[in-house]
Formats: structure tokens, C-alpha cells, sequence
């Protein structure tokens, strides 16, 4: 085969393209299962959410601390997970998110990050300052080869799921009745409840699946996002641009900005890493500038 | 002075409606003096928060007057300390003239910045500003050679103030600096919001589009306040630098611009005095409580904007004049 011919340094320089690809693919994985339901409700509810990192950073959390004290298979783990953060987040939306609905943007902000701060002070309490270690089932350890290269097993898997989630994920939201609701919400909120949605139900299962995706990224990548009581502050920025990049509520627009932002992000710590992030904020900048609603958003 | 008649819906229009001081404005300076003979043990802290105090100042011009939802403001805080550290390590240690250079580098980046994010809103707005703000401290960490990155700026000295006063131990000279400039910062932005100038501020937060509508030049205006709070801010963080002769890459943190919102919306946003109130109550809580049990203190901090948010919107203002009111003025 012809890969199999190259010269070394260009060898090299493939494996060096192969390897970025490969983890920034991973990373925009998680990336984009943790913001599309900051997207989803951003836009149906026009409500700016910066806590949404909690819902990651809970789901994260719970996971792990199933897997490593009383040895919940890492399945089981992930749903349970998913199915706790869920339903606590639609607690919280129906108790304190639905009485801000329509209120001042700086109301919003100002609760979230009350929010935040509650929860990264709980996650101290409850679980220590230091990261949680994630301690993988034997399967998904060591490296599998594909087409001849190597690669981690948990990030395959990781990459692999992670497609199986978001396809399910469009067709529900293209092809299911709930989605069709979601998207003429999102279109036309007056319109939607003149023609008899139950927005209010609407909204608040919106959140819960979103929140539940969120719990499910976080606790899929507790080994790229370290899970540690700052997780839901020192994320946060990364979610909102790839949210507001991708555009408010859009569901392939973050997909986009999630897989930019992957694998630039990655790219760049690996090839110029003495630069750091500083280029995907001046993207993030520049894209904001050029297209204020984002890239996949409806110009307002 | 043009002076407005008062709102008639019954409530109390939240600023005098003349330009008259009150007796009452003069609190935070009676407190102020009276809190540099009282504590001396505890004058470097004093001195902290004053400089808090004329940061969330500043915060209040744009966000409680212009109404603009700012999480970047500490790119202006932090630029301003690393003018003036940068300045005191290359040799120029005369504080005064680092001062007013430090608040031209941060008001001309109030300007550059002002003219981005005041083309935007909601949550792009939101976003352009945290992303700056995000640039300017990954700028900073990255170029170690001129801002000693991660480290911190060190080695930096400062001249006696006006040639006379040396910047003692005990944070005397650091206090008294720091009042005399929050006072004169104060009469600037007391000037500002009473002036004609500060009242279509209001009138812009309220309805923008009526503002432009009846000839106001909206934008303009933004931008202007957005420079003026950014100069502010600037010599808010000269004067840290100043006074502790350290810039550390925090002054450019996220965590920073979310602190000082925090204290402003304590005190009251909008008020002019919010700033006066929320910072120093901020500051001597954390100093008291934080210092035994910082996971604690956060919780609370969280859970206190939380209630404000949903029960007193305006703070701690806000509620004194509620109760004001309330007993029949």
C-alpha cells in the first residue's frame, strides 16, 4: 500500500496529522455533547445560561464516583449518570430557571453564575479539591490498531459513541414529533403556542435532555476535561464559543464549531504550544465579528 | 444644569434629580478617613478595597448606567496594572504620570474594544467581551520576556509620591494615595451622571431604539462611557500595581471581572454608591470569613446572588430604599 512506501519525515508528518485528527476529533466530541444542549436552550428560551458546565461537571462526577467506589460497570454508569442529572436539572428549571425566563440578561448571567459558584463550592465539599482519577474497565485500556497505526482504545470508543449519540440525536430532533416541536419553537415561539405547543413542557424537557447530554459528555470525557471543582468556571468559556460561534439555537452548528474548535485547539497545543489558546479566542473574535449571530445562526 | 422633574409613578427616581450634593454622599468619606485612624493594623486591606471600590465604579458606569452586560471588565484592570508595572520596572517610577499613563492605555483600549463589542448584543456582546479579555490574559501569561507571564511582575519600584511621600510598610501612604484618587474618580463620575451627557446614558439603557430615534447619538455615546469606565478601571489597576508593587496574571482572569459584578450588584447597580457599599462588605467578608474556610465562602457568595437575582433585585440600596419608602417618606 502506498502509506506503507513513504519516506520517514513525511511519515512522520502524516502520524503527527493522523494523531491530531485523531484527538481533536475525540475532544470536539465531548465538546459538542456537552454545548448542544446549551444551544438548544439558549435558543428556544433566549436565556443566557452559563451554568450549564455544572450539568457536565455533576454527570462527570457521578459517573466516576459509581465506577470507582462501588464498581458500577461503565455503562450502567453513564445512564445513571445521565438519568440523575436529568431529572435534578429539570427540579432546578421548573423551581428557579422558569421564574427568569423573559427577565434581564444580567439577571441571567448574575443566577448562573451563582449558580456555578454553589456548585464548584458543593463538588469541594463533597468530593475534594484535586481531580477526580478515572479508573477504566480493562476492555477499554491499552491501544487497538487501526489500518495499521495505533490507537487509544477509550478514545476510539469515545469518537465512536460519541457519532452513535449525535446521529440519534438528529434524528430525533429531523424526524420525532418532539423535535419538530422543538424547531418550530425555536422558529416562532408565538406561533408554536398559538398552534397549541405546550411550550412551558416543551422547554423544560428541552433542558432536561439537554442537561442529560451535557451529564453524559462530561462523564465521557472525564479523562480530556478533568473532572475538579472548577471545571463548570474554567470551561465555561470554551462551551459559549462554540455555542455562540455555532449559533443559538442551532443543532449542526455547534457540531461544526465544536470539530473547529477541537481540532484547532488541539492542533495548536500540539504544533505552536507556546502560544496556548491564544489563537482560537482571536478566531472566536474575528468569526463573532464577521458573523455576530454565529455561523449556522439566523441573522435576528 | 438642566434639571428634570421626578418620575410621578410613584417611585422614587433612583438619582437625585439635581445636581445638589447630599449630605448623605459624604458617608463613604467620613467612613473612609475615619477607617485610617481606627484600623492602622489593617490599612493595607483598606487600601484594597478602595481600589476595588473604584473598579466596581467604574463597572457601574457601563453596566448600571449604559446598561452594557459586560464580563470582560478586567482586561481594562489588568491592563492598567501591567502599563504601570511595565512602565516601573523600565525605570519610569514616578507614580502620578504612570497613573494617567496607564489610564490612557486602557481608555484607548476601552476604545479599540468599545468599537467591537458595542456593534454586537446579548450574548454575543457578552461573549466578544469575555473573549477579549481571555486574549489579553493568554497574551500576558504567553509573553513572559516583558510581563514575567505566569510568575507574576516583579522588581517593581515606585518613587515617593509627589517626591515626598515613600509607599511605607504599614500601606499609610498606599491608603491615603488611593482615597485621593478614588475621591477625585468619584467627582468625575458624579460630573458624568448627572450631567446631560449621563442622563441619555439612562435613557439609552432604557429604550436605545426611542434614543436614536429622537436624535441621540446611541453609539456614540456607548462608546464613549465604555472608554471613560475603561480609563477608570485602568487607574483602578495602576494602583494595585502601585501600591503592591506586584501585577500577578490574575488581573486579567475571568474570575476578576466576575468578582467586582459580583460586588456591584451587593451594593446596588446603578447607583453610583452600589460600588461604595458591595466592595468593602465583599472584601471584609472574604478577609474575615474565606481565610478559615474558602470552599464555604464561594457557596454563599453563590447563594446570596442567587437570592439577590430573585428577591432584591438592586441590592443592598435597593432594599434600604424599599425600606425607606416603606416607612412613609
Amino acid at each position: 500500500m502506498l502509506w506503507l512506501r513513504l519516506s520517514r519525515p513525511m511519515d512522520a508528518a502524516l502520524s503527527a496529522l493522523v494523531s491530531i485528527a485523531f484527538h481533536g476529533l475525540a475532544y470536539a466530541m465531548v465538546l459538542y455533547l456537552i454545548s448542544v444542549g446549551l444551544s438548544v436552550t439558549m435558543g428556544l428560551m433566549g436565556f443566557i445560561n452559563l451554568a450549564h458546565g455544572v450539568f457536565a461537571m455533576a454527570g462527570g462526577y457521578v459517573a466516576v464516583s459509581l465506577m470507582n467506589r462501588a464498581g458500577v460497570p461503565l455503562v450502567a454508569a453513564l445512564a445513571i449518570a445521565c438519568a440523575v442529572v436529568a431529572a435534578a436539572s429539570m427540579v432546578l428549571e421548573r423551581a428557579l430557571y422558569a421564574r427568569l425566563y423573559g427577565a434581564a440578561e444580567l439577571d441571567q448571567v448574575l443566577f448562573t453564575i451563582g449558580l456555578v459558584f454553589m456548585a464548584g463550592a458543593a463538588a469541594k465539599f463533597i468530593w475534594g479539591p484535586l481531580p477526580l482519577p478515572v479508573r477504566l474497565p480493562d476492555y477499554l485500556r491499552g491501544q487497538i490498531e487501526i489500518a495499521g497505526r495505533l490507537f487509544p482504545t477509550y478514545r476510539s470508543v469515545l469518537i465512536v459513541s460519541g457519532a452513535a449519540i449525535v446521529t440519534t440525536l438528529w434524528l430525533a430532533i429531523e424526524r420525532t414529533r418532539f423535535g419538530a416541536q422543538i424547531r418550530a419553537t425555536v422558529d416562532n415561539r408565538r406561533m408554536a403556542q398559538s398552534l397549541g405547543i405546550n411550550t412551558a413542557l416543551l422547554f423544560t424537557c428541552a433542558f432536561a435532555v439537554g442537561s442529560g447530554l451535557a451529564a453524559l459528555g462530561g462523564a465521557l470525557g472525564a479523562d480530556i476535561l478533568a473532572i475538579d471543582p472548577t471545571y463548570a468556571q474554567e470551561h465555561l468559556v470554551f462551551f459559549l464559543i462554540i455555542v455562540s460561534v455555532g449559533g443559538l439555537g442551532s443543532i449542526r452548528g455547534p457540531f461544526v464549531a465544536a470539530l473547529v474548535i477541537g481540532i484547532a485547539d488541539t492542533a495548536c497545543k500540539y504544533l505552536i504550544p507556546e502560544f496556548g489558546a491564544f489563537f482560537i479566542y482571536a478566531a472566536t473574535l474575528a468569526i463573532l465579528l464577521w458573523r455576530p449571530q454565529g455561523l449556522f445562526g439566523r441573522t435576528a | 444644569m438642566i434639571v428634570f422633574p421626578r418620575q410621578r409613578r410613584g417611585v422614587a427616581d433612583p438619582l437625585p434629580a439635581s445636581n445638589y450634593l447630599r449630605a448623605s454622599e459624604l458617608t463613604p468619606w467620613i467612613c473612609a478617613a475615619g477607617a485610617y485612624f481606627a484600623f492602622p493594623e489593617y490599612l493595607a486591606l483598606g487600601g484594597q478595597i478602595l481600589i476595588m471600590v473604584l473598579f466596581a465604579l467604574s463597572l457601574d458606569l457601563v453596566l448600571g448606567y449604559a446598561g452594557i452586560v459586560t464580563l470582560g471588565h478586567a482586561a481594562f484592570f489588568g491592563t492598567g496594572a501591567y502599563v504601570a508595572g511595565i512602565l516601573a520596572v523600565h525605570g519610569w517610577s514616578e507614580p502620578l504620570s504612570a497613573l494617567l499613563a496607564a489610564a490612557a492605555a486602557a481608555g484607548l483600549l476601552g476604545v479599540i474594544t468599545g468599537a467591537i463589542v458595542l456593534r454586537t448584543s446579548g450574548l454575543t456582546l457578552l461573549m466578544v467581551t469575555l473573549v477579549v479579555t481571555q486574549l489579553l490574559q493568554e497574551g500576558a501569561n504567553k509573553l513572559g520576556w516583558l510581563t514575567g507571564g505566569a510568575d507574576g511582575l516583579q522588581g517593581i519600584v515606585i518613587a515617593p509620591l509627589l517626591g515626598a511621600f515613600r509607599f511605607d510598610l504599614f500601606g499609610r501612604t498606599a491608603y491615603l494615595y488611593s482615597l485621593a484618587i478614588l475621591f477625585l474618580a468619584w467627582v468625575v463620575a458624579r460630573l458624568i451622571v448627572h450631567s446631560p451627557f449621563g442622563r441619555s446614558l439612562i435613557g439609552i439603557r432604557e429604550n436605545a431604539t426611542r434614543m436614536q430615534a429622537i436624535g441621540s447619538p446611541v453609539f456614540q455615546r456607548r462608546l464613549r462611557i465604555y472608554a471613560i469606565s475603561a480609563a477608570l478601571a485602568g487607574i483602578a489597576g495602576a494602583l494595585l500595581t502601585q501600591t503592591t508593587q506586584f501585577v500577578a496574571l490574575q488581573v486579567l482572569s475571568f474570575e476578576l471581572s466576575g468578582t467586582v459584578l459580583v460586588m456591584l450588584i451587593l451594593g446596588g447597580v446603578g447607583r453610583l454608591y452600589g460600588a461604595f457599599i458591595g466592595a468593602p462588605l465583599y472584601m471584609i467578608a472574604q478577609d474575615q470569613l474565606a481565610r478559615d474556610d474558602p470552599v464555604y465562602w464561594l457557596f454563599w457568595i453563590g447563594l446570596l446572588l442567587v437570592l439577590v437575582v430573585m428577591f432584591a433585585r438592586g441590592g443592598i440600596l435597593g432594599i434600604v430604599d424599599r425600606l425607606w419608602t416603606g416607612t412613609g417618606r
